[in-house]
């Protein structure tokens, strides 16, 4: 295709060394073990019945322990120092488990803002924390209904000292930092703001998905510090935003394989008119929708995982189709996950609704496909045109 | 992860490269199934004996029947360094080689594969395969066409239908119901028979698109020695399972254009404009649809790049790539009407002197219906994803302890 100069690569080589490595695919099979016995769905299920903050503290430590929260962090800074790769197989194994912690928030977000836009000492003091668990960091971009953008931010950072609202910040009441994206003289920037800090206030926002916690955060006058240049907000935002939706994507495809193998499952042992409901063609039909839209989810999220780890050029388009792709397979998995349960699906007690809450905030927490989508035509109108 | 070939797959590649460059023919345009022209025919028979020769067709089948003595990921990089120059001239030669080569191979006498093998490598002799029937499409098991035994022949009459390349095929396999009063699958044996046999008319098939790239066969008092019957007799269903699992096991990853086409829609978008003039490739419903068609495009690329690393790693490739044929052809419908509708009046035109992108939407909407059902249908494809790699118990068999005399039928 001409002009399509990006993918040439792909084309004129294509004989490929594209999966997971032996060690890689092992980590990811030891992850799974590790959250099958740690993370159990009626944990999963209690933190949200109670009034709690969503977020499971004894996972989380435990986590730590196992150096996840490391896991793409320079040794320097007491982290693995592994890649991109490893953290793809262990945020799959966190979709798959619907984990209740705020690693998202903390290791895609906020740990890859700071690698990507931090100066040596914003690295010194935060990226040591992060791994150990002491600090939960998140990102707070949103303020109102519809995507981010330029016009829409109007909190203000004026001698220092930061002005405004953010809501939803996912995580926003267990987090001790947030990168907070908001104008410097007009221009948008990024901060870095302690949340435990004077002139915060904080106010835990209920949401579909209570297995993560959300805040309303009032900052007035709380001090921040800037990352980044001035001006640079919006772009590092999009940059962190690519490299996130690439482990975002990991986590939905996780998480909808769980619900295929739960809908398949249910099919073979539910009989109804006589015999296994997976007999008929109707279910049967729905459960091979279900494989091949996590099939095409896999394809592009493995694409994503290779452009994020080489740090590619392709990497905004590649994470754009990670994400899309990801986010049409969880909701379809996880809506006919309910359906294939029938009544049973629509209870508390059955899992299937862990699945179709999770698959709402994977979807929207980075940019919803609809925002997505046309971002993606865009970087294609520009390769076409190239 | 990344791009890139082993060291020994470099190197084949550049070999194969050179021989490429030296040798392929330029400029000839791509052959489908089914092609008639006599002249493209040629061009792909030299093209085949000249790679047989260099040890380049049929690379994964051993030496001494023709072949280059390689490996399939041999075979997937000659075939991708060919299409990388535009050669496409394989079409005539896909069933033959792909299917009833491997079916004669698989259960014919010495005497019988060396007669066939040779020349269906070198691109002598043409083949096709004669499976379905009016009354077995997607149930093939329930064809009807008989062969009655008399002395050491057997006397076939029957029709066959959908038969890719009938009209130039030198010699056929034949699916046929040697015993009615078994059961379905157990009644059927499989031959090979001589296209130019007394009895045999073929008669092209008006398809809907208006192309003609099937044949109905009419088989009267046909005459077949016994001899050439393949497998034993009414064996012919696991006969039948050996060459389909050959179809299955041809694996074309990683090709094509990137996002299935989609590029190439955003083109034509980006020249026609709205009711105010705005390019239609600003229209935020255009765009949606557009990216997914595009995600599904690059993820059938993806799975293909994943079923060939399996290959690469020495592994057998999983499931993942039976979902492709059921997501491009629907995907491709869905496409092109979107296209045909965006050009609003305009979209109804085919005449090349008007159409817009030389009305290649429209020749896709009416394409897109035969995609979805040729080589399996989109639900019998959902019934293999669904009973194969996922496990679901098959369908309740109204026809399983009949015999095939006494099986109701429609028209």
């Amino acid at each position: 295709m001409k002009g399509h100069k990006l993918h040439v690569a792909t084309e004129e080589n294509a004989l490929v060394n594209f999966d997971f490595s032996d060690e890689q695919l092992a980590l990811k099979e030891e992850a799974r073990k590790f959250l099958a016995a740690k993370c159990l769905p009626d944990t999963v299920r209690k933190l949200m019945e109670d009034d709690s903050p969503g977020i499971d503290r004894a996972l989380w430590s435990q986590v730590a322990e196992q150096g996840w929260l490391g896991a793409a962090i320079p040794e320097e800074y007491g982290g693995l120092g592994l890649g991109y790769l490893e953290l793809c197989c262990i945020a799959e194994e966190l979709g798959r488990a619907v984990a209740p912690i705020p690693f998202a928030s903390t290791v895609y977000f906020f740990a890859e803002a700071l690698l990507r836009a931090g100066d040596a000492a914003q690295k010194a003091a935060y990226l040591s924390k992060i791994v150990s668990g002491e600090l939960i960091g998140t990102i707070a971009s949103s303020e109102s209904t519809g995507p981010v953008s330029a016009a829409k931010i109007s909190a203000e950072l004026s001698g220092g000292k930061l002005t405004g609202v953010k809501i939803p910040v996912t995580d926003g009441s267990v987090a001790d930092h947030a990168i907070v994206l908001a104008n410097e003289g007009g221009k948008p920037t990024l901060f870095i703001v302690d949340l435990n800090g004077e002139g915060v206030t904080r106010e835990t926002v209920e949401t579909l998905d209570r297995s993560r916690d959300a805040a309303r955060i009032e900052f007035k006058d709380a001090p921040a510090t800037r990352l980044g240049a001035i001006g640079d907000g919006l772009a590092l935002y999009e940059a962190i935003n690519d490299r996130a939706a690439v482990l975002i994507a990991f986590e939905q495809v996780g998480g909808s394989d769980m619900c295929l193998e739960m809908a398949r499952a249910y099919a073979l042992e539910r009989f109804a008119f006589g015999r296994q409901i997976g007999g008929y063609q109707a279910v049967k039909h729905r459960l091979a929708d279900m494989y091949a839209k996590n099939v095409l989810a896999r394809g592009n999220a493995y694409y994503g995982a290779w452009a994020l780890n080489s740090d590619a050029p392709e990497l905004p388009i590649a994470a754009a189709g990670a994400r899309i792709s990801a986010s049409d397979a969880y909701w379809f998995g996880s809506k006919e996950n309910v359906q294939l349960h029938g009544g049973m699906g629509y209870t508390w007690e059955v899992d299937c609704h862990l699945h179709y809450r999770r698959s709402r905030q994977l979807s929207v927490v980075a940019g919803s496909p609809r925002s997505w989508k046309h971002r993606l035509v865009t970087m294609l109108e520009r390769s076409n045109a190239a | 992860m990344d791009f890139n070939d082993t060291p020994q797959e470099a190197e084949y590649r550049a070999r194969v490269r050179a021989w490429l460059e030296e040798n392929a023919p330029r400029g000839i345009k791509g052959v489908s199934l089914g092609d008639e022209d006599p002249e493209l025919l040629k061009a792909c028979k030299a093209w085949q004996a000249k790679k047989a020769a260099a040890g380049y067709a049929q690379i994964r089948w051993p030496k001494e029947w023709g072949g280059g003595g390689g490996s399939t990921i041999e075979s997937v990089i000659f075939g991708q360094e060919e299409s990388r120059l535009g050669v496409n001239l394989g079409g005539p030669f896909a069933i033959g080689l792909g299917m009833c080569l491997p079916t004669v191979m698989a259960t014919a006498d010495e005497e019988t594969k060396a007669r066939f093998v040779g020349p269906a490598v070198r691109g002598e002799d043409l083949w096709c395969q004669l499976f379905s029937e009016p009354a077995g499409g997607s149930d093939v098991a329930a064809i009807r066409t008989k062969a009655v035994k008399d002395g050491d022949e057997w006397v076939i009459n029957g029709q066959k239908i959908w038969t890719s390349g009938a009209h130039y095929s030198d010699y056929g396999i034949l699916l046929v119901r040697t015993d009615p009063d078994a059961v379905k699958h157990k009644g059927l044996t499989m031959f090979w028979i001589d296209m130019k046999s007394a009895g045999i008319q073929c008669k092209s098939i008006h398809q809907m698109s208006g192309a003609r790239g099937f044949n109905e066969v009419f088989f009267t008092d046909v005459r077949v020695k016994d001899s050439q019957r393949l497998g034993a007799l009414n064996d012919g269903w696991k006969v039948s399972i050996v060459t389909l699992m050959n179809e299955r096991a041809s694996v074309g990853g990683g090709r094509g254009a990137p996002g299935g086409g989609a590029l190439s829609a955003l083109k034509l978008a980006q020249k026609m404009t709205d009711e105010d003039g705005a390019p239609l490739s600003t229209d935020r419903a255009f765009r949606e649809k557009l990216a997914d068609w595009y995600v599904r495009g690059e993820g059938l690329r993806f799975t293909g790049l994943r079923s060939l690393t399996a290959l690469s790693r020495g592994q057998t490739p999983g499931p993942e790539a039976s979902v492709s044929k059921l997501i491009q052809a629907a995907s491709a419908q869905d496409m092109a009407n979107e296209m045909l509708e965006l050009q609003d009046q305009f979209g109804i035109i085919t005449d090349p002197k008007y159409a817009a992108a030389n009305g290649s939407f429209q020749d896709m909407v009416m394409g897109a219906p035969g995609m979805r059902i040729a080589g399996g249908t989109d639900e019998i494809l959902r019934n293999i994803i669904a009973e194969r790699v996922l496990g679901m118990p098959g369908d309740i068999r109204v026809d399983k302890d009949l015999p095939f005399k006494d099986l109701p039928t429609g028209r």
